[in-house]
């Protein structure tokens, strides 16, 4: 029996899926580790989050809830990624989309629901594709980071939807608390009975999941992408323009995370306030990495992270802070990232 | 009126000193070619074990040294990925920094909310803390502000005035030529990126032990990616380091002394941000008119006989 190992230019697609599941694995036997150390049984700990999130219909309600913003926000950085443009700013996208949103619902509270809502969407994904905007032009005009820029935003967007809902925003019935006034009944989203899906916001992501797609793979703006991304120099000889590429992939990306803010102010909270995204911008870069910048595969992984997060509330309860989840996020990015060095490999196995 | 100069420069210089340690060590880290965007996660990290370590053993020197080698230690997890494995160093950092947040939530759980039983020494230089503005600017505050300005000349000095230092930039700049030489370009870059990790530990400490001091979930705030920004604003040089770090501290500071006149916290808390993708921007124009500035070989994984 000979065994060699050679290197590969393309990693097959089952060696792609292997790896993210891989990945997955060892991230859940580190974390494991450390919460033993922390005096928490591991297995206790995951199949609380387990059952927590997908066996009983209400958590299964709830990962759904969570995974809408997750893979709207994720279907949206699959594209800019792909074109190397580290956008980690869904965060702050997904706030100005929410911000957006609630000028609109609070402004023309009298409005029906069917001009309304995709009003709200209209401009919350305006609002969104701006705070994306600016990272990509300043990336293709000055060179600057679009991971630093795009982070420094987040705080931005963060600092200015906390302006607005302890001041000038603050609904006067609500106790002092930094909250809007609930929006009117034409501006709430409606949702599936007895859960908080709201189901516009998940058909607009599934729709748009198989759209970018379409487009990254089956037409001339998709090539471009990639091929910008994988290697710029190429796409400068064959006359692609960056600037075009940085703003297009950016304005997508920042919108459909804007798109996610809509849906979590108009279908989960129902009013603008502090608090409304427990980091699902940063949370969906994981879910793109391991959904290998694919849009399609972004739907089930971020069912998964979601599920993950409905179990980060359960997980509270057994004596762990929420910031564990974050250790998951990490360890999960940090094997996926290494882990891709196997694809890089193949291990072929002969008998003689 | 001069009071409150004096007090605006000597708290400048007080919040500019967790960027000043963080950058100085990014730049070394950047010199050698690795690209840490994981500051974020090693500076939280330092800050929680800093806290942790002064609030069981009282002592605040073994705090520090704790705190320096869980933030190489850290970075080391970087360089596994970025120079052995070859990795995407972005992706990287940006892991690194999640994972650090995480676990500085987790062990730090026990210690919010509680007080440091002690603090930092100040030191106040005799003689020099007596002069008027000078005094109050750069001699009346702890150890690691004194190292961290300490640090600036001998980055200076060791990065262009010493072979060491002459290595540290080839391996960023051109490390084939280095390798042909006989030098190891990995065991370079994992040193710089060990000491980078090492610096961004002690800027957490500075935080928990000095600057707030308390330990609370996510307390650096951002400070850590602005420490990468500040790098890329200093051209990576230690001189402009120092100017962008109490720059930065100065419009920290001036947040909370603008708040009084009726300035919404909300909106003066997002300068510090703003300013530094100002900076970035004038960091790369800067760069393209001077032509110098980022390693030629910044983020770029080393292969022997591959370009």
């Amino acid at each position: 029996m000979k065994i060699e190992v050679a290197r590969r230019e393309v990693p097959t697609r089952l060696a792609l899926i292997l790896s993210s599941v891989l990945s997955l694995l060892l991230a859940l036997i580190v974390a494991g580790v450390i919460f033993l150390g922390y005096g928490v049984d591991p297995i206790e700990a995951y199949k609380r989050i387990f059952s927590g999130s997908f066996l009983s219909p209400y958590g299964f309600f709830e990962t759904v809830v969570k995974a809408i913003p997750l893979m709207v926000c994720g279907v949206g950085l699959s594209i800019a990624f792909r074109a190397r443009l580290w956008n980690i700013g869904a965060e702050g996208q997904l706030l100005m989309g929410a911000i957006g949103a609630t000028w609109i619902a609070l402004s023309f509270p009298e409005a029906p629901a069917i001009a309304l809502q995709p009003a709200m969407f209209l401009i919350g994904f305006v609002f969104g594709a701006v705070w994306g905007l600016i990272p990509g032009i300043l990336r293709a005009k000055f060179g600057s980071e679009v991971a630093i820029t795009s982070l420094m935003m987040n705080y931005i967007a963060q600092r200015i939807l906390e302006y607005l809902v302890y001041g000038p925003w603050k609904g006067p019935g609500e106790w002092g608390f930094p909250y809007t006034t609930k929006f009117s009944v034409s501006g709430q989203l409606p949702r599936l009975l007895g859960t908080r899906i709201h189901y516009p916001t998940l058909l607009l992501g599934l729709g748009l999941s198989v759209a970018l797609y379409v487009l990254t793979t089956r037409t001339r703006f998709g090539f471009e992408v990639r091929v910008t991304g994988e290697n710029p120099e190429a796409a400068r000889y064959a006359g692609m323009s960056f600037l075009r590429i940085a703003i297009l992939t950016m304005l997508i990306s920042g919108g459909l995370a804007g798109l996610a803010g809509v849906g979590e102010v108009a279908g989960v909270q129902l009013r603008l306030r502090t608090g409304i995204s427990t980091g699902y911008g940063y949370t969906a870069i994981i879910v793109t990495w391991l959904g290998r910048l694919n849009s399609l595969l972004v739907v089930p992984v971020s069912l998964l992270l979601g599920g993950m997060l409905v179990g980060g509330d359960a997980i509270q309860l057994i004596g762990l802070p929420f910031a564990a989840i974050d250790i998951f996020n990490g360890l999960i990015l940090l094997f996926v990232v290494g882990g891709e060095i196997l694809m890089e490999y193949e291990v072929k196995v002969r008998f003689q | 009126m001069i009071d409150v100069i004096e007090a605006l420069l000597h708290d400048a210089v007080a919040a500019g000193t967790t960027y000043l340690l963080g950058t100085i060590g990014e730049i070394i880290t950047e010199r050698s070619g690795v690209q840490n965007l994981g500051i974020e996660g090693m500076m939280i990290m330092g800050a929680v074990v800093g806290f942790g370590v002064t609030s069981t053993t009282r002592n605040v020197w073994l705090a520090l040294a704790a705190a320096a080698l869980i933030g190489g230690l850290v970075a080391l997890v970087h360089a596994f990925l970025s120079i052995t494995l070859r990795r995407n160093q972005i992706v990287s950092g940006l892991a690194l920094t999640m994972f650090g947040v995480g676990l500085s939530g987790l062990l730090g759980k026990a210690y919010v909310g509680l007080p440091l039983p002690s603090k930092l020494p100040k030191f106040y230089v005799p003689l020099l803390g007596d002069l008027p503005i000078l005094g109050p600017f750069l001699f009346r505050h702890d150890l690691l502000t004194y190292l961290s300005l300490v640090l600036v000349p001998v980055l200076w000095y060791v990065l262009f005035r010493t072979n060491f230092g002459v290595i540290i930039r080839s391996v960023g700049e051109n490390p084939a030529a280095v390798d042909a030489l006989g030098v190891s370009v990995e065991k370079m870059r994992y040193v710089c990126t060990f000491v980078g990790g090492v610096l961004a530990g002690l800027a957490g400490a500075y935080l928990s032990l000095s600057y707030t001091p308390a330990w609370s979930e996510g307390m650096t705030v951002g400070k850590g990616w602005i420490v990468v920004g500040l790098t890329i604003f200093a051209m990576w040089g230690p001189q402009r380091a120092l100017l962008g770090a109490y720059l930065f501290g100065g419009v920290e500071v001036l947040q909370f002394r603008l708040q009084p006149y009726g300035v919404s916290a909300s909106l003066l808390a997002t300068l510090p941000y703003i300013a530094t993708i100002a900076a970035l921007l004038i960091g790369a124009s800067e760069r393209m008119r001077k032509r110098i500035g980022a390693p030629s070989a910044l983020g770029k994984p080393y292969i022997r006989g591959e370009k």
